[in-house]
């Protein structure tokens, strides 16, 4: 709570989280808010030449190409976008936080392989990686999600390794190591709650950069499939239409550079708030 | 020094060794079957058997990893299932747009990100320092795809200036250049305005101002050489990524890079050219830290005396 409160004080901080709710609550009361069905191909929801509708009183943020309205996809999109950033981000941490762990903790051949195994994650070229796997499996939500933890667990257990490491030589786990308590409890009981700042970070930073890939992935059209809305494919569908009707480009990508920016803000507040050897230094 | 350099080589080579066994172990787990994409929809399934066997894919995946490992050492990265050529020369042909567009991205990111983050630390907790920091989340929160549709809408549909998409001339590269660089002169203008405000707190700086030295000659001879060192790294790493190609700014530009040439494969299921791409890109980024690790002690005594 006193995090909260902290945070909170920042303007810039106070921004993100007020986004951030905002979008959840939308998200969340997609099919009460929405105007109209996502996947309704209106006839008055394209113009007598059949192109989409611009803004209006009638169509909020505009139609798209098959007379669909823009608002309500947007709204259904945001679904997507949050359900994959809380997923595929909280497998990363989950893998990132394990595997940091273990390599810190464990000394010798384990923890080496371990390590010599992230550092060889850091070198592939994460995007490309990304991208072949999305394309040859059948997209679909999960497997979008599944293929953006894959990639993004690497940096969260580069960052655990590095504090286990140093919280492995700290003396109350030498003193804990000498009351004969096992490696077990030394993990759970003092290693980990000592990383949860850090998770709870990267858990939100990590959300910025998920949305983003997915957004990515979903605009290359390798992403989450329509009919089923997501902000990337918006764009991905109207993308050889946007000369003629800009806003099926502008809304979505706004809304995608709003989520991540938010999340970023909450992300970098709680950091400060929680490392305050890191106050300060950006 | 020796000895250094040659543990370096041995970590690159199994670093190497180790990204062309996963990848290689991805792609053939994975359900897409080239022989398929080949023979087309409408094939018989003797053809596809017949494909199958010319390619070498009904050998098993160690006896294909190992023929393939042979062909590298030879220098041969295989041949394109699609286009029938090899892949060492369809890479190298991607090189020079690559190599233009990755210079063109990287001065910008660097001169951008100098500029404001040297302002914004010696402005620090002012508006100019807020604005700045603000711009910079933007920055890092902008999907890359989305800056690249505003810029093209903006600089090439309405005001003309820059053509929509190809390469060749000067004005070709400045949209996608652009696209990459504000974006990533966010990263930037962050970690310089930290290393900044670091080295302005220290003694010797403040010395120097003692001395009586003009500001521009303490940023510039004693302050910025000593946060160099975060930037170089950063360089580094951006060498590699860039490599790598960029497949999103190179799709939406239609810019005949490494990434374009990783895309079109990509969707062919070309399996040697996503290989070759991987390794080629995996390689960089290795290069790239390498370089960076190589310059830091050239800058910074104090990695030399370690």
């Amino acid at each position: 709570m006193d995090v909260l409160k902290a945070m909170l004080r920042q303007p810039a901080a106070l921004f993100g989280f007020i986004v951030v709710v905002t979008v959840v609550a939308m998200a969340i009361a997609a099919p009460l808010i929405a105007p109209y069905s996502p996947d309704n191909q209106m006839f008055d929801g394209l113009t007598l030449e059949g192109a989409p509708m611009p803004p209006s009183g009638q169509f909020l943020l505009g139609t798209d190409t098959l007379g669909r309205d823009l608002f309500s996809r947007m709204l259904f999109g945001a679904r997507t976008s949050l359900v994959i950033g809380l997923v595929a981000n909280g497998i990363a941490v989950a893998i990132g936080l394990f595997i940091g762990i273990l390599s810190g903790y464990l000394r010798g051949i384990v923890g080496g392989l371990l390590m010599r195994f992230t550092d060889l994650m850091m070198a592939f070229p994460a995007l490309l990686l990304a991208i072949v796997l999305a394309a040859l499996l059948r997209p679909s939500l999960w497997i979008v999600a599944m293929v953006i933890a894959l990639v993004n667990w690497v940096q969260v257990a580069r960052i655990v390794y590095t504090e286990t490491r140093g919280l492995v030589e700290r003396d109350f786990i030498l003193a804990e190591r000498s009351l004969g308590a096992g490696h077990l409890r030394i993990l759970f009981m003092h290693i980990l709650p000592h990383l949860i700042p850090t998770a709870i970070v990267w858990g939100t930073l990590g959300i910025a950069t998920t949305v983003l890939l997915e957004a990515t992935l979903s605009f290359l059209g390798i992403g989450v499939q329509p009919p089923q809305p997501s902000w990337g494919n918006i764009i991905f569908e109207s993308q050889s239409y946007f000369q003629a009707a800009p806003w099926l480009v502008f809304f979505p990508g706004a809304i995608i550079l709003l989520t991540a920016l938010s999340f970023n803000l909450v992300g970098d507040a709680l950091r400060d708030i929680l490392d305050p050897t890191q106050r300060g230094r950006g | 020094m020796v000895l250094l350099v040659l543990r370096r080589l041995v970590q690159t080579a199994l670093i190497l060794l180790g990204v062309a066994a996963i990848t290689f172990l991805l792609l053939y787990a994975l359900p897409a079957d080239p022989a398929r994409m080949i023979a087309g929809r409408s094939a018989t399934a003797q053809t596809v058997a017949n494909i199958r066997r010319e390619l070498g894919l009904d050998q098993p995946l160690l006896v294909q990893f190992w023929a393939y490992l042979q062909g590298i050492a030879h220098g041969d990265l295989g041949r394109s299932y699609a286009q029938k050529t090899d892949v060492g020369s369809l890479i190298a042909a991607r090189i020079p747009a690559t190599l233009v567009l990755m210079a063109a991205g990287i001065l910008l990111e660097v001169v951008l990100g100098l500029t404001f983050g040297i302002i914004a630390a010696l402005r620090r907790g002012g508006v100019i320092d807020r604005a700045v920091m603000m711009a910079s989340f933007i920055g890092v929160s902008a999907p890359q795809f989305v800056v690249a549709l505003l810029l093209l809408y903006v600089f090439a549909v309405t005001l003309g200036w820059f053509p929509m998409s190809g390469f060749g001339t000067p004005a070709h590269v400045v949209l996608p250049a652009m696209t990459l660089g504000i974006l990533g002169a966010g990263w930037y203008a962050r970690m310089v305005r930290s290393a900044m405000i670091d080295v302005l707190n220290q003694d010797y700086v403040r010395t120097a101002r003692a001395k009586g030295l003009s500001s521009a000659r303490i940023i510039l001879r004693h302050a910025l050489p000593n946060a160099m060192l975060p930037i170089i790294a950063m360089i580094g790493i951006d060498i590699g990524q860039f490599m790598g190609g960029v497949v999103v700014v190179e799709a939406v530009y239609g810019w005949p890079g490494i990434g374009q040439l990783a895309w079109q494969a990509i969707q062919q299921v070309d399996i040697p050219i996503i290989m070759g791409v991987t390794l080629v890109s995996a390689l960089a980024i290795v290069l790239g830290n390498l370089v960076a690790d190589t310059i830091a002690p050239l800058i910074d005594p104090r990695i030399r005396a370690r």
